[in-house]
């Protein structure tokens, strides 16, 4: 027999390069696909995870826009009326305010308004959150926002096989779904499985099991909840983390689950803590599962501040493993264990 | 004003009667919202009729048509049955939008009309797209798109008149210039008040057109509608038109004199072109009737359809918020 290696099972990329895969295998499955969005194109995207694809699939479904956020997810809003399945990439949060007006009052709104007569098959791709020193316009975490918004899907994925496999299903979606990448997300490494595919867009998911507290999170900051998790490990405190994954519609079902089992409930959310989706969460856990509960529901949130520019301030001001940690011996402290 | 010599003869009645059609809904829409049938805001296209008649006879069904929220003359030439329209209006569950969207968010899939959009400039960018699709996919129609002047002061005007230019895009720009931004007349709105300059700094064509004349009307969109669906990018033209009633039900006129508005009456795109076809197409008293009773006729009917419309069972009440799911096709 000669001595032939297996042929590998999992890839070593970054979150970036698993969010282009995504992208790729998207444009390559389906011609009604295409990319829009500004330096999409020639510039590779602003993060660099478009680089490659204008010289692969050529101008006409890599578009570089102009500055015209408005009118491009606009357009994107129309091509998709028209049969096409747009991919809009809008640079950051912050910015996707210029286009406010077509996705709240367009996209939300057409499939209800029109009684059900035209749906919007919709993929808007944005940047958030803080993390790269970018200051108080360029790293703000605004989709709990969109969440707020009824005929919109909102999804955040925060490892590999969710930047990879959720985009395909948003695709196929027929209406239109937000996808938010977390900037500290795209020079994480992973292995990743070869062939990795479309995921589910619908549930939350237990990334760690535990017995004590159940830490509900998202996005950047799943990371640093389950480091934070670690260091309770070491403490001889066993938490649950479930990361969202959709926040729009929420998955309460696997949150309940968990809480009716720990008794306990700590929400990391880099969004601000007035009016957030974290107030969303403890609302419906109060709704839901009040009795179930051993201790108040414990936030972690971003300082109301906008984000500053220096390293110190910034790191202060969002959620972190040490403030998560401190969050959970809290509410853990006081439930009577 | 240039006008064609010779008006067809049976093509002069049809303007004749989709004009006629809309005057009659309107002055229906009215006494039906004073008598508190029709509620939220309704705006009346009444004086302004010759631009949508004019417009959708040059247009094929193919086309996609985006229109504001002063749109019951575009939907009625467009074809959406006045009973659907109606029953709209109404809010009833046979309305064209299901009675969801009320005067202002009309849509219909079969004549591909997309909105009814009242957010000023909203629907631009939308059009930009509906063209965009066309384009990538090698059809060629033609995405008309109505606005207002008072668009042309917000951003997504600019965005979108830029962006069809720059990738050549198959949308006609229909800016409908009735002097007035809900009570904000053009010069206090606008630095530069030709609109048509501004289309032109896009790099896109554009002609000024007497929105009174439903004959000039028609011309010109015929000859731009065949410039866009030849491929050669957008085009756009700017209708100089008056609103005879009032913004709103709620508008008690205090920004303009009386005078202007008789002035501008006297123009009335409807009775000069009925004068037109008597003079010059042997319209007669009796045909102007008839023409006029069977628009009466449609509208009455179309009343009596809504009256008997239904309304939707509350438990609907979230429905089509999002597409009903196909259980379970994927497994993380």
């Amino acid at each position: 027999m000669p001595d032939v290696a297996p042929a590998p099972t999992t890839v070593r990329m970054t979150y970036r390069d698993a969010a282009r895969a995504a992208i790729r295998d998207a444009l390559q499955r389906d011609p009604r696909v295409f990319l829009m969005g500004e330096d999409v194109g020639r510039y590779g995207g602003a993060y660099a995870v478009s680089k490659g694809l204008l010289a692969e699939f050529g101008p006409e479904r890599i578009r570089d826009t102009p500055l015209s956020e408005s009118t491009f997810v606009g357009a994107g809003i129309g091509a998709a009326l028209g049969g096409m399945r747009p991919i809009v990439e809008v640079m950051t949060v912050n910015f996707s305010l210029l286009a406010l007006d077509q996705i709240v009052n367009n996209a939300a709104t057409i499939r209800h308004m029109s009684g059900g007569q035209f749906s919007v098959p919709l993929v808007i791709r944005m940047v958030t959150g803080a993390g790269r020193q970018l200051a108080a316009q360029h790293a703000h975490s605004l989709e709990g926002w969109y969440a707020h918004v009824p005929g919109l899907r909102i999804v955040a994925p925060a490892t590999l096989e969710d930047v990879r496999g959720m985009l395909w299903t948003a695709l196929e979606d027929p209406d239109p779904v937000l996808i938010f990448e977390h900037q500290a997300l795209y020079n994480m490494e992973g292995d990743l499985a070869a062939d990795a595919g479309p995921v589910d867009i619908d549930r939350a998911i237990v990334r760690r099991r535990g017995d004590d507290v159940t830490l509900v999170t998202y996005g950047g900051s799943l990371f640093k909840s389950l480091q934070a998790a670690e260091l309770a490990m070491a403490q001889g405190l066993s938490v649950e983390v479930i990361d969202l994954r959709t926040l729009r519609l929420l998955d309460m079902d696997t949150v309940v689950a968990s809480v009716r089992r720990t008794h306990h409930a700590v929400i990391v959310d880099e969004g601000w803590r007035s009016g957030s989706l974290s107030a969303e969460i403890t609302t419906r856990l109060v709704e839901q599962a009040f009795y179930d509960l051993d201790a108040p529901v414990a936030r972690v949130c971003t300082e109301e501040v906008p984000i500053p520019y220096p390293k110190h301030l910034e790191d202060a001001a969002v959620p972190q493993p040490a403030s998560i940690l401190a969050a959970l011996q809290r509410t853990t402290a006081r439930g009577g264990r | 004003m240039s006008e064609p010599a010779v008006i067809d003869r049976e093509h002069g009645r049809r303007l004749l009667r989709e004009m006629l059609r809309i005057r009659r809904f309107e002055e229906r829409c009215a006494e039906l919202y004073s008598a508190g049938h029709i509620r939220g805001f309704l705006h009346l296209y009444i004086g302004e009729e010759a631009v949508a008649v004019g417009a959708m006879q040059a247009l094929t069904p193919d086309d996609a048509i985006v229109a504001t929220y002063r749109e019951h003359g575009h939907a009625l030439a467009r074809g959406i049955p006045a009973t659907a329209l109606m029953a709209e209006m109404f809010g009833k569950q046979e309305g064209c939008s299901r009675g969801r969207g009320g005067s202002m968010h009309v849509f219909d899939a079969a004549t591909r009309f997309y909105g009814g959009n009242a957010i000023v400039g909203g629907g631009l960018p939308v059009a930009v797209g509906l063209a965009l699709a066309d384009r990538m996919s090698n059809r060629r129609r033609v995405t008309a798109c109505f606005f207002g002047d008072g668009a042309v002061a917000e951003g997504e005007f600019h965005e979108s008149l830029n962006l069809a230019a720059l990738w050549r895009l198959p949308v006609l720009f229909l800016c409908e210039n009735n002097l007035y931004a809900m009570g904000t007349r053009i010069e206090r709105a606008l630095a530069q008040t030709d609109i048509a300059t501004k289309a032109r700094s896009y790099r896109i064509q554009a002609d000024v057109v007497d929105g009174m004349d439903v004959v000039a009307v028609e011309a010109a969109v015929a000859r731009a509608a065949t410039e866009v669906r030849g491929g050669k990018g957008p085009v756009f033209l700017e209708f100089h038109t008056y609103r005879f009633r009032a913004h709103s039900m709620f508008d008690a006129e205090l920004y303009r004199d009386k005078a202007e508005v008789d002035t501008w009456k006297e123009r009335d795109p409807v009775a000069t072109f009925a004068a037109r076809l008597v003079r010059d197409a042997g319209l007669t008293p009796d045909e102007h009737r008839q023409i006029d009773d069977a628009a009466l006729r449609e509208v009455r009917e179309a009343v009596a359809f809504a009256e008997a419309g239904t309304w939707e069972p509350v438990e609907h009440l979230t429905a089509d918020v999002y597409t009903p799911r196909v259980p379970e096709v994927h497994h993380a």
